[in-house]
């Protein structure tokens, strides 16, 4: 059996380098294009779900 | 060798059981069991089962009272059935893209206890009646064996009747809704299913997206419905027979059914492989109501105080 984390916030991907900080790894990109291909990426790598927090900040949630 | 009569009775008992347990062995909405493999295990238990029910009646007759006590035997047997459906059901749980959740794992488990129970009761009651005219019209041979074959027959079909599961459809009204996005949330109605924030799953909801809305006709099925476990059969079901378009990658398109606290409906959002309308509502109802899930608080004064 696979063990992971769930309902936590796996990583952040967001362009206002001054929202964000803290405990989950942040990514920090240069505008929404980026983040949302970033997420993407993570996403599927993680296997978890995107959701936007507020513009231009997306986390990254496994359910 | 010459056949005696009593092995002759428990024979034709232990066939009418295993035929009973045959009657309700299908691949059915539930899509379970789908493999010959399964067949084989469940229809060995029923013949076993079968024989159990069968050698009681002769057992007593013979004067041998231990024998009948077998039965007991039985009860354990069926248990056995029970935990050895739950494990498996819950080994292959991870394996599923809609997982089935542990209330209907639960209830599809005691199903196959009590059909069990049923190829018993049915080998019990042929080989009673086969006993029973045998004492009163011993020569009419032909009769004897006919009735106990027609009362294996009735059991089969009343009992089959009695344990049916009932549907969803009967105690709530499922109706189409319309999906729309408020920002990065996903809305069907005035209930937020989900916050989706890629445009790209977006786009996957708002081209193949459905919804629907279920609505309980009494405070009973208000209730009900509310149960997790209920509401994890709906979207099991609705993905096992529309199909899904969704991957490992792609948790946000696991279908999810939400409550609205206000008044107890249910909305359901899936993004199937086949968008038929019909066919949703019609898989809706077809979810079976899980008996772990049922409530009844209208049985209570209190509960019909508030209503």
């Amino acid at each position: 059996m696979s063990v992971s984390l769930k309902h936590q916030i796996a990583a952040v991907v967001t362009y206002h380098k001054n929202e964000v900080g803290g405990g989950a790894p942040v990514f920090y990109v240069a505008n929404q294009e980026e983040a949302l291909k970033m997420a993407r990426t993570l996403a599927s790598i993680l296997q978890a779900g995107v959701h936007e927090l507020s513009s231009g900040v997306l986390i990254l949630v496994k359910h | 060798m010459r056949w005696s009569e009593p092995a002759f009775i428990i024979g034709v008992g232990v066939i009418m059981g295993s035929i009973a347990r045959l009657a309700m062995l299908k691949v059915d909405y539930r899509q379970y069991p789908s493999y010959p493999q399964a067949y084989t295990v469940h229809l060995a238990f029923g013949v076993i089962s079968a024989f159990l029910g069968a050698v009681a009646v002769p057992a007593v007759l013979a004067r041998d009272y231990t024998a009948a006590t077998f039965l007991a035997l039985a009860a354990t047997q069926f248990r056995e059935i029970r935990k050895i459906e739950r494990e498996t059901l819950q080994n292959v749980e991870e394996t599923e893209l809609v997982s089935r959740g542990s209330a209907y794992i639960e209830g599809i488990a005691r199903s196959f206890e009590a059909r069990n129970y049923l190829a018993m009761v049915t080998a019990l009651l042929v080989t009673l009646t086969i006993t029973v005219l045998n004492t009163f019209i011993p020569r009419q041979k032909w009769i004897i064996y006919t009735s106990g074959i027609a009362a294996g027959i009735l059991t089969i079909l009343l009992l089959r009747k009695s344990i049916s599961h009932k549907k969803l459809g009967s105690m709530v009204m499922i109706k189409p809704a319309e999906i729309h996005f408020e920002g990065p949330v996903l809305m069907v109605g005035q209930v937020s299913m989900i916050n989706v924030g890629d445009p790209l799953i977006q786009e996957k909801y708002r081209r193949y997206g459905m919804a629907v809305t279920i609505h309980p006709q009494d405070p009973n099925a208000k209730a009900t419905i509310a149960n997790l476990g209920q509401r994890q059969a709906i979207a099991h079901n609705a993905s096992a027979l529309l199909g899904i378009r969704k991957d490992v990658d792609t948790p946000l398109l696991t279908p999810i059914v939400r409550r609205n606290i206000d008044i107890g409906d249910l909305a359901l959002i899936i993004v199937p492989a086949e968008p038929d309308r019909e066919a949703l509502l019609q898989a809706v109802a077809d979810t079976p109501v899980l008996e772990g899930a049922v409530r009844k608080p209208m049985a209570a004064k209190s509960a019909r105080m508030v209503d």
